[in-house]
């Protein structure tokens, strides 16, 4: 670090894992890839993503090229696929009584996804 | 954590630290991690604006741009979530992590209670007054720990010490010196032992002074027994409430015997334990007296155990005189430090060396994981203070320690279970404080000692801001701890 000094031995410890954890890490390592990486096997051929198999919604689960880029819905709406229209009970706070909000940061799924964070009772 | 998790839209706000100033610079004591970092002026000015509201990155930097170059905000910005003092406004609490000592950690530290027999009859001690929780007066234990007892005790350390090279045994009584000629064979017989086994064992005792003679201080200057004097300071004080069974003063008896102790044993540090209680609050002349009329080398003083309806049960304004006094304490020894002078007040150097090393505590000391109690009878307890409650025994010296029960003991008084601390930013080095505290106050070891919330946030920011003064104009002198 060039700004902040780390002055006891506790800081200068978490300066090293800091300075470690760059080091490790590349750029794209910290996306989300699940839905768009495949296994080695399949690299070549069309990929399904992770998805519900009962509700077959056309153009969700893999696009006209067998990949996840030209799909008309969004994956990241298999949160709300499941648990609105599958009978499934998808594992989503309660909206109703205690997380009213958890869904007031995301417009748009595809856009917003990342702000639907974990709920913490 | 990566700076670039952040995106710019994200709104950034403080996460939890505690700041304090050292000559007129900030620095941040962090919570949990106990790691202490030093602001400049960007990262001042950062914290400073965040702490009015929360901000988006963009807008953070439009409000600084005018005082600080957009490079070096980018940087200080992306080091200040490195560190975790800002981050993600909707980024979850780091929460108290709930991770048991790994099994089988060593012991290290075994206090022998070689006798519950005491020829004082202090008004506010633990194991005989108002507040005992052992029946040491009619109760079936043994009033001497027997020396093959002890024997086994040692046998008993070295088992449970694996892996280290150095284990220490104190002696705790009652009076310890009354069972002077079992402190003898034990000493002689850890040396041989832990010789045998490739080991070293150090040794300290506590007393109250009145059976120290001669031949007493020639062994324990000889075997380098680190010695610990209970002691309340001048005559007036010290014949209130330390006191023999014919309630007479002990000042007269044990002033020329810690004369002649200091003078002959310089082995090792001889230092004072000064219990206050609300009849003897005068910490300055107490510690003048023992440091420089009587010439201990350290003196540490601690507010008494006792239940708050006792008369010697000291009241929240006595906390806070209290609190005054040790203040003016830590600034003298403030003012020695940076003159790489030495100062005798123990409890500041004790909080230094943990704010030093970094400490962030799960537990709120070591008793029933790396130090424990043996009573006269063998059982092994939590600590001293609990040696022979039966409540509180997690094994015993022949069977070795009640795994299951040591567990259990581990879970209940983890930091995870004390919610009261969980908002708390001194909790990396308090912990929830002394389980025979707690006892005593609540009734059970496990409770957070709330008693002392205030006054321990208000010492241990004394503390921090004793460590950024040294840290800004002596800070080779920080090196000492680095052990």
């Amino acid at each position: 670090m060039k700004h902040i000094k780390a002055v006891n031995q506790k800081a200068a410890r978490i300066e090293a894992w800091v300075a470690h954890e760059a080091e490790q890490t590349q750029p794209g390592d910290l996306d989300v890839v699940g839905l768009e990486s495949r296994p080695p096997h399949e690299q070549n051929g069309p990929h399904f993503p992770l998805g519900c198999s009962l509700v077959f919604a056309p153009g969700w689960e893999a696009d006209s090229a067998g990949g996840t880029a030209g799909l008309c819905q969004p994956v990241e709406r298999d949160i709300f696929d499941c648990h609105l229209s599958c009978f499934w009970p998808a594992h989503v706070p309660d909206q109703l009584n205690h997380s009213p909000d958890w869904t007031s940061k995301c417009a748009s799924a595809q856009k917003d996804w990342r702000k639907l964070d974990l709920i913490f009772p | 954590m990566n700076a670039s998790v952040i995106i710019d839209s994200e709104t950034l706000a403080l996460r939890e630290f505690h700041p304090f100033k050292a000559n007129g610079v900030t620095y941040l004591y962090m919570v949990p991690s106990a790691g202490i970092f030093r602001m400049d002026g960007p990262s001042d000015a950062i914290l400073e604006t965040l702490s009015k509201s929360p901000k988006v990155k963009t807008e953070l930097i439009d409000e600084l741009l005018s005082q600080f170059d957009i490079d070096l905000l980018l940087e200080t910005i992306d080091e200040l979530i490195e560190i975790r003092a800002i981050g993600d406004i909707d980024a979850p609490k780091d929460l108290v992590p709930n991770d048991l000592p790994p099994a089988g950690f060593p012991l290290t530290t075994m206090v022998l209670n070689v006798t519950n027999k005491c020829n004082l009859a202090c008004t506010y001690c633990y194991e005989y007054g108002e507040d005992k929780i052992v029946d040491t007066q009619y109760g079936d234990q043994p009033r001497f720990m027997a020396e093959e007892t002890a024997k086994e005790s040692v046998e008993f350390l070295l088992e449970e010490c694996q892996g280290q090279d150095v284990a220490h045994i104190t002696f705790f009584g009652g009076e310890t010196l009354l069972n002077f000629p079992v402190l003898q064979d034990t000493v002689a017989y850890a040396r041989r032992r832990a010789a045998e086994e490739g080991k070293r064992i150090e040794f300290s005792l506590t007393t109250n002074a009145t059976l120290l003679r001669p031949e007493i201080i020639e062994w324990l200057a000889d075997n380098q027994i680190g010695v610990t004097i209970s002691i309340d300071g001048p005559k007036e004080v010290q014949d209130g409430l330390r006191v023999f069974h014919n309630g007479k003063g002990s000042y007269d008896v044990v002033e020329p015997k810690i004369k002649e102790l200091l003078k002959r044993h310089k082995t090792r540090p001889i230092g004072a334990r000064v219990t206050l209680t609300q009849k003897n609050m005068d910490v300055l002349r107490i510690f003048r007296h023992l440091t420089e009329e009587m010439g201990f080398w350290e003196v540490g003083l601690a507010p008494v155990t006792t239940q708050d309806q006792r008369d010697y049960a000291i009241t929240s304004q006595g906390k806070d005189n209290m609190l005054e006094q040790f203040e003016i304490l830590a600034q003298e020894w403030l003012e020695c430090a940076l003159n790489d002078k030495h100062h005798g007040f123990s409890n500041v150097k004790d909080t230094l060396e943990e704010i030093h090393k970094g400490v962030s505590k799960a537990y709120g000391c070591g008793a029933g994981l790396g130090l424990m109690g043996v009573a006269t009878d063998g059982n092994v307890s939590l600590c001293h203070r609990f040696a022979g409650s039966p409540e509180h025994i997690i094994g015993s010296i022949k069977e070795g320690i009640d795994r299951d029960k040591q567990e259990e003991f581990l879970v209940d008084h983890h930091i995870a279970s004390k919610t009261d601390c969980h908002t708390c930013w001194a909790r990396p080095i308090c912990s929830g404080g002394c389980y025979h505290e707690a006892h005593v106050q609540y009734g059970t070891s496990s409770h957070a000692n709330l008693h002392y919330c205030t006054w321990v946030r208000s010492w241990t920011h004394t503390c921090l801001e004793i460590y950024g003064a040294l840290a800004e104009k002596n800070p080779e002198f920080l090196n000492r701890f680095d052990a």
